[in-house]
């Protein structure tokens, strides 16, 4: 009950914001020189006027930016982002080609850092300002420090072009015509690298929040009184520490969820993989405006929908949080 | 037959860099079966370092350096950690000083009392949850399934407080350590704790540690007394002779330092009022439900005369103080300064009107702007009034004098001040634009007993010398005593009670106020001044 509230309130501040989020994207593009047709037109060669227009109104480029926008905002309500001009194909059915890959990758890449730094920043804490926990922040600065996409081009050279152990790129062998189970495989196989890279500039943040954390939550009042129950070290550390020094890193995990659809654009370019980074990139070149927009959406959906899970696992986690106020 | 626990030569070593060496300095006592063993000092006394000794709880960096801790002829200074644990919690109990705090926000209470059975005991699920609720109905918790299953934050003080002595008794350990209890709690909560711990005591025949800074507390439960000072135990002995006839000039400075709950005699005021306080009300809405803070709040007072507003958290007091500081803005009735009705003035209006009430808060640490010089903090209101450069300065430095602070010192940084020297920088601040009247929010209740006593004086003195008018918040009927000519009492957001300290601190009329007197800790010893 509680959190079905949570998730009612969330969703209903949700909704507004993603007008505005659209509302702002769609003016944004307008203020650009030229639009699709032009585009279109320019790589065709030729500078018809008639063609133009029948272009544009084909696409629906005709009217004024105001009408264009509602014309889009009704359009959206029944789930069409219309047709891509690039493309010739609707964008809705081109997001969904393309966003498994990306969803993919983050939840992997998130998971990988997030449970690293957990189990990193407890090590890091338990033992603070000794040995283990210096090697672990200087490797944490380190890593922290370098590009993702440096750190991605030196793992194509180690682990594919030395060493040989996976593959540089793309999302499966087209050539050895995967089926089943063997696909699966070949994806995952495909996707470590990608996943690793992204995950590693996550992983220090988090190492360092959770170290942090535990810290914190060490000194607290409450793990005295642990200890003074008779828990033995590692008891109080699991039982009591982890899940409130978990708060913060859930929070952070939440902010962080929209730079990593950003760092995923990054990471897709290095690896060639087919996925929404890549296509907002190509759409952004060929000013395809419905399908920029209709990425818009589908990333803020999904932040939007990575935030609520984050908030439910925060409340699911922390009693003390009123969903009413 | 040995003591229970003995504590011989006892050190205790601050890591480097701390202000002294030793926290504990050849420490040693030893408590029994059966007795109630206080231990009793201001902060830095090394009291509470020397109760987390016993269990191996003492922070990191600090260490026992030399001694034995003796508890059922075992050194525990010579065990490994795990083998302390072993008796922490089942042999040894402890209860901790903030109820807030010494509960894990994120667990049941019941699973956390159930934790210490599923540490020591083999007993199974059933068996514990039937034994959690038995000890919590042992400690007069009302409804205790629906304890079990409450988060901390949704218990009272008085509650969670009971759930961690819970805590600390499920395995009838031998010894119950208790570092101030009572501290955070109202002192009618504190009452109920006193004697619910008294009863167990009694009951079950254990030893306590009783660790404190409040005389009137010791006086309720004591049988034996340790006074501590800066590390050291300077006088210990039988309460009922350390209470009456201190020998070691530290104890008879402290607890000549207590206030006592003797109001002087009253001196009727005709003087013309200077704060008039009428018809107040404040409603706090949240999350939907709605609490009356303040319900038609009505008071007076006269020039050069001190009102005491008296409470238990949640009566309303602060609201009343912040409500005389436009701090927060009642929904109805009017608050005069002389005849200016300040709750009807705006932003610039009350501005020029500010000088004419100030307050001094009750935390000296968290009250004063720690980046700023204290000489700036101090006439930061004079200088909005224009005054400027040097003229500025030799204000600073007039306050400084006033309050008893070396004026060489308004260059400093608050950080560089104790916590008295803090309250009477707050208190120089608060006397620089010479108000008509001084709210005073529990301005003592975070110092020392001596401390405390410094400040009072003080008051006192600035009192005659400038002639104050002051509202004077406080929980403390004994520092309502010493201070206030009236008192008012509050309850739920209403004055139950409004009278002359005299009679009201010692024949009061109202139930509640009765209540209230009956608590305060040490009412019967004649102790004090």
């Amino acid at each position: 009950m509680r959190i079905l509230r949570l998730v009612l309130r969330r969703l209903s501040l949700s909704i507004p914001c993603l007008g505005i989020i659209l509302a702002v994207l769609f003016f944004l593009l307008q203020l650009a020189p030229g639009d699709a047709v032009d585009a279109l037109i320019g790589q065709m060669g030729t500078s018809d006027d008639t063609l133009s227009k029948l272009l544009r109104s084909y696409y629906g480029l005709d009217g004024s930016v105001v009408a264009q926008f509602t014309g889009y905002l009704g359009r959206l309500v029944t789930l069409d982002l219309g047709l891509s001009v690039a493309y010739g194909t609707p964008v809705l059915a081109l997001i969904l080609e393309r966003l498994p890959v990306t969803v993919v990758l983050m939840v992997t890449s998130m998971a990988m850092a997030f449970t690293a730094g957990c189990v990193v920043g407890v090590i890091a804490a338990r033992y603070v300002h000794r040995w283990p926990d210096t090697i672990i922040s200087v490797l944490g600065m380190l890593v922290y420090s370098m590009p993702s996409f440096w750190f991605g081009l030196m793992a194509i050279v180690l682990f594919a072009v030395t060493l040989g152990w996976l593959p540089a790129g793309g999302i499966s062998d087209l050539r050895a015509g995967h089926t089943g189970l063997a696909l699966m495989l070949d994806m995952a196989k495909h996707l470590v690298m990608p996943a690793l890279t992204l995950g590693l500039i996550f992983f220090a943040v988090y190492l360092r929040v959770m170290r942090t954390a535990m810290l914190e939550v060490m000194t607290l009042d409450f793990m005295r009184t642990a200890r003074a129950k008779g828990l033995q070290e590692r008891a109080v550390l699991f039982r009591h520490a982890l899940r409130n020094a978990l708060l913060p890193m859930v929070t952070i995990a939440g902010l962080q969820a929209s730079s990593m659809l950003g760092g995923a654009v990054v990471v897709e370019s290095v690896f060639s993989l087919p996925g929404l980074g890549r296509l907002a990139q190509e759409a952004v070149v060929q000013r395809d405006l419905n399908m920029l927009l209709g990425i818009t959406v589908m990333s803020s959906v999904l932040v939007i929908v990575v935030n609520l899970v984050i908030d439910i696992i925060y409340a699911k986690l922390d009693p003390r949080i009123d969903v009413g106020a | 037959m040995t003591a229970l626990l003995s504590i011989e030569n006892l050190s205790i070593a601050l890591p480097r860099g701390a202000d002294r060496e030793h926290a504990a300095k050849h420490v040693s006592f030893s408590i029994d079966r059966g007795e109630v063993f206080c231990v009793v000092g201001e902060s830095g006394s090394g009291k509470s370092l020397t109760a987390a000794a016993i269990l191996g709880l003492l922070p990191p960096g600090v260490r026992a350096s030399a001694g034995r801790i003796l508890f059922e002829g075992q050194d525990l200074l010579t065990l490994s950690l795990p083998e302390l644990r072993r008796i922490s919690g089942k042999r040894i109990g402890m209860v901790f000083q903030d109820p807030m705090t010494a509960l894990n926000p994120l667990h049941t209470v019941g699973s956390q009392v159930a934790e210490v059975f599923r540490i020591h005991t083999t007993l199974d699920r059933a068996e514990i949850a039937d034994r959690v609720l038995d000890l919590l109905e042992t400690m007069r918790l009302p409804e205790p399934r629906q304890i079990a299953r409450a988060y901390p934050h949704e218990l009272s003080g008085g509650q969670r407080q009971r759930c961690v002595i819970a805590m600390a008794m499920a395995l009838e350990p031998a010894l119950l350590i208790a570092d101030e209890p009572t501290t955070a709690l109202d002192v009618t909560t504190q009452a109920q704790i006193l004697a619910l711990i008294r009863d167990l005591q009694a009951r079950r025949g254990m030893g306590v540690m009783f660790i404190t800074h409040d005389f009137g507390v010791v006086a309720e439960v004591a049988t034996r007394i340790a006074v501590m000072r800066q590390g050291e135990v300077v006088e210990q002995g039988d309460a009922q002779a350390i209470l009456n006839q201190p020998r070691h000039p530290y104890s008879q400075a402290l607890i000549a330092a207590m206030p006592a709950l003797r109001p002087p005699p009253y001196q009727p005021s005709s003087a013309a009022p200077v704060l008039r306080v009428e018809g107040v009300h404040k409603t706090y809405r949240r999350r939907g439900r709605t609490v009356a803070a303040l319900k038609d709040v009505s008071l007076t007072l006269r020039r050069g005369t001190t009102l005491g507003v008296v409470g238990e958290s949640g009566s309303g007091k602060s609201t009343l103080a912040r409500c005389l500081v436009k701090l927060v803005e009642p929904e109805q009735g009017a608050i005069r300064v002389l005849e200016t009705d300040i709750t009807r003035l705006s932003g610039s209006a009350w501005r020029a009107q500010t000088g004419r009430i100030q307050m001094v808060f009750q935390d000296p640490f968290t009250s004063l702007n720690p980046r700023r010089r204290v000489g700036d903090l101090v006439t930061q209101g004079i200088a909005m009034r224009g005054v400027r450069g040097a003229d500025l300065k030799e204000r600073a430095r007039d306050l400084f004098r006033l309050v008893g602070l070396d004026p060489a010192a308004i260059d400093r940084f608050p950080h560089e001040f104790s916590g008295g020297q803090r309250q009477r920088i707050g208190l120089a601040r608060a006397l620089a634009l010479e108000p008509d009247v001084l709210v005073a929010d529990e301005p003592v209740s975070a110092l020392d007993l001596s401390v405390q006593a410094q400040v009072l004086d003080l008051l006192a003195g600035l009192r005659r010398k400038l002639g104050l008018s002051m509202v004077f918040i406080t929980h403390d009927l004994r520092v309502a005593a010493q201070v206030c000519d009236r008192v008012a009492i509050m309850q739920r957001g209403e004055v139950v009670e409004e009278g002359p300290a005299e009679t009201l601190l010692t024949a009061p009329s109202h139930p509640y106020s009765r209540e209230l007197l009956a608590a305060v800790p040490g009412r019967g010893w004649a102790g004090g001044a």
